[in-house]
Order: C-alpha cells, then structure tokens, then sequence
C-alpha cells in the first residue's frame, strides 16, 4: 500500500499542478510533483500513487554501502 | 533500475547477515511495521539469514487489512448504488466485508473501477459529470497527501460528484498501542519509511523514550532491511533506545512539509477502529467539516450491515505479530488468497498473502530465487 518506486524526471508540464513524465525502468508515467517542488529534469523522485514524496537523495543513497564497509572494519579492529 | 537492484544484491545481503550475527549476544524480537518490509523479508527469505535468536514479527502495516468489516459494508453498499461509479486501489476488491466484497458487486455488474491514483478518479468525475464517483481513500500517512490533494481539487473545482470514503490510519498511534499491550513482546521496531518520508522521524521520539525501545526507519530493499536489522540490534545490545533513519536517501528529519500540510488541511484526527486489534484513539483521519459535500458517509447514507467476521480468522492475532500465518489452521486450506477468510490473504502486503506466495510448505525455497 505504501509502495514508493523510485522513477527518473523525464520531462515537467507546468500548470496548476506541476505533472512530471517519470521513467520506471522502460515506463513511462505521468506524476504529479506538488509535493516535490525541488525536483527538476534527471533528477530520481520516490512515487507513490501518482505523486512524488521525495527526492531521492544521492550521496545519502550510497551510505548503505559504506556503513557495511565502516562495521566491518570495526569488526576486524 | 537504479536505486532497487543494488539494495537486492546478495553479496552485500551476505555480509549485512554475517555482521549482524557478529553483534548478537541475546535473542531479540524486532517487529517491522509495514507489509511492504513483510513481503520483501519473506520473498528474499530475510529471516533465513538472520542468526537464530534474531526473530521478526510482522506488524499492522496494511492498511487495507486494517479497514474495519463496518466501511467494508459501507463500501459495498455505496459501490452498489445505480448512479454511483465506486473506484478503489485494487487491493480492496476482494477484502471480505460481512456477507460480500466489492469484487462480488462489480460481479454483479455494478459499477467498480481500479485506478492507480486518486486522480484517476477525479478525472473520472470531471469525464462523466451524471455519474457519482466515490473513491476509497484507505491508507497511511504515505497515500494520505495524494488523497487530500484529490478533494482539494474536487472542492477547488466544485466537482460535486465527487466524493470519498476515508478509511485513514496513522501508524504512531497503533506502535504506541501494540507497546501498551501486555502481551507485547516487541524489543526493537523498524519503522515504515515512506510514512517518515511524509511525517519525518518527530513523532517516534516520544514514544522511544517512554517505551525504551529502539525504532530504526527503514526503507523496503533487502539490503536496507538487513542494515535496519543490524542497526536495531546494535542499538539493543548497547542498552540504547533511539529513533534511527536508515533510510535517508528519501526520509529527511521533518519530512515532507508541503505534502504533511495538506494533510492538516483536508483530514483531521479521529478515533478509528482496526480490523483484527479494535479501536485506538486518535488513529484516523477524516475529512474536515469544510469538505463535508465530499464525504461519501454524509452523501450516501447507507444503512450500516451488522459487521461480523469470520469466526476462524486469526488475522487480529497476525496483525499484532502474536501469530505467524501458518499458526492457523485455516492458512491454504479454507483461507487462500481466491476465496479469503481475512483481509491478511488479500492484500499484496497482507503477511497471510506473503506466506502463501513464497513460502507453502515446501515450495517457498525455489520461489525465493525469482
């Protein structure tokens, strides 16, 4: 139900709702940006029925990966 | 895609496992409240990886599990109505209300739509202006700005045929409640980021400071999963119970503000009844008396079907993580996901559904791999 899918910013319509073209893999969908305001054309946002809620933030992204790297370092200390 | 693959790689999920035994002294029972993180624990077999005294139980996280049989009733009597065109996120058709499913009006040639957004129906309304069209808003804090910016617009446009039947939960609330039960035996929470991507991470505070329990937000990707797991156990074991955020990459500290804000404008706090766990105070949004041409309860005031469940259902017991689904004796066997006993077999993200697709005696190991 609260399924968030992480698209690329295609393309922005503005208007009374900014409506973006967001890319999933191959598809195409129309996504309404009212809540993301930030977020321009390249850019990834999470969307969730219909609506982006963020934008994905990418030096943040890769800190899963260097948080497994940081405690398996502490492991071998 | 980018931003899902490389949280599914096994590699890392390997290394994210053998860490999390390497700080595990005790056993430890970790609740993930939502049935997004569900479904991906038991489809990548999360738990298999897990030494043996870390156990994850499964929380309240569907909130079309959670919808009461009374707006299920109230659902199929709107949706069954000669001018009404009664659309709802697809999860919803076949939810057991008292004696029928949306699905069986539909069946009946009534006038039921699955749309993806609440936009759709709007449109819906703006393209057929002699049909009433009522849309099921059911979710949490994550579906809720999308279904207030469909009634904003409604109003803003005086759409007057268009209306909706909330169903809105909050997911505090019901932690809290869980944590005040007796019963519960919940040490640590991974928390629903895409909730906290609305909400940010303020509301758990309070609650980790009264409870002494650690709650680590968490994204839905194996790999967050495993490093919301190792998080929550390294905060258990050096005696600390804060509120984390795993999952940065798209929950900031105050949330969203702009999507939060029509929240406050369209719902306000309500008391609500949950499926399976009964009322909890101030777990509910509904429509504020200034959007009252839009509520579907005031515009169709359908006679309310005496609510009853199915006597053999669980799902309450499911829903508080006190059972897993194949404790009950109805799981594949009277209750499947064609013909459900309870909302858990329904739901993509119901856990009663995530067993019996991955995980029927003998079959779930082969799945897995897909």
């Amino acid at each position: 139900m609260c399924l968030g899918i992480p698209g690329r910013v295609l393309s922005i319509a503005e208007g009374d709702l900014r409506l973006a073209k967001v890319e999933f893999g191959g598809i195409v969908k129309e996504v309404c940006l009212a809540y993301v305001p930030e977020a321009g054309v390249g850019d990834y946002v999470i969307v969730h029925v219909g609506f982006a809620i963020s934008r994905v933030d990418a030096a943040e992204a890769a800190r899963v990966f260097s948080y497994l790297d940081e405690i398996e370092e502490l492991e071998k200390a | 895609m980018k931003y899902v693959d490389e949280y599914r790689d096994a590699d890392a999920a390997r290394r994210y496992a053998r860490a999390i035994a390497a700080i595990t002294t005790r056993p430890w029972t970790i609740m993930e409240v939502c049935g997004g993180q569900t479904h991906a624990i038991v489809r990548f077999a999360l738990d298999e990886l897990l030494p043996a005294g870390i156990s994850l139980i499964h929380g309240p996280g569907c909130p079309v599990c959670v919808t009461s049989v009374e707006l299920v009733d109230r659902a199929v009597a709107i949706a069954s109505l000669a001018e009404v065109t009664f659309c709802s996120f697809g999860d919803m058709l076949r939810v057991p209300g008292s004696s029928d499913d949306l699905a069986a009006v539909k069946s009946r040639g009534g006038d039921v739509r699955i749309v993806y957004s609440p936009m759709d129906a709007l449109a819906l309304a703006r393209a057929h202006p002699g049909r009433q069209v009522v849309f099921f808003a059911v979710g949490f804090e994550t579906t809720a700005p999308a279904n207030a910016m469909a009634v904003f617009q409604a109003c803003k446009e005086g759409r007057t045929n268009f209306s909706v039947l909330v169903s809105h939960v909050l997911v505090p609330p019901a932690i809290e409640a869980l944590l005040s039960a007796p019963s519960c035996r919940v040490d640590g929470f991974l928390a629903a980021g895409h909730v906290c991507t609305i909400m940010g991470t303020g509301e758990y505070e309070p609650i980790a400071a009264r409870h002494r329990v650690p709650i680590v937000v968490t994204g839905f990707e194996p790999i967050d999963i495993l490093q919301g797991i190792h998080m929550c156990v390294a905060q258990l074991e050096q005696g600390r119970a804060e509120v984390e955020n795993q999952y940065p990459r798209s929950v900031r500290d105050q949330g969203n503000e702009l999507a939060a804000r029509m929240i406050g404008e369209v719902f306000e706090i309500v008391p609500r009844q949950w499926r399976g766990i009964g009322p909890i105070a101030r777990s509910g949004l509904a429509l504020r008396p200034e959007f009252a041409d839009h509520d579907a309860e005031r515009k169709f005031r359908v006679s309310a079907v005496t609510a009853a469940e199915a006597p053999e259902c669980i799902s309450g017991l499911v829903l508080q993580g006190l059972k897993k689904p194949p404790e009950c004796p109805a799981f594949g066997a009277r209750c499947t996901p064609e013909s459900p006993l309870g909302a858990t077999m329904v739901s993509s993200e119901g856990a009663c559904a995530a067993y019996y697709r991955y995980r029927r005696a003998g079959s779930w190991r082969e799945t897995t791999s897909s």
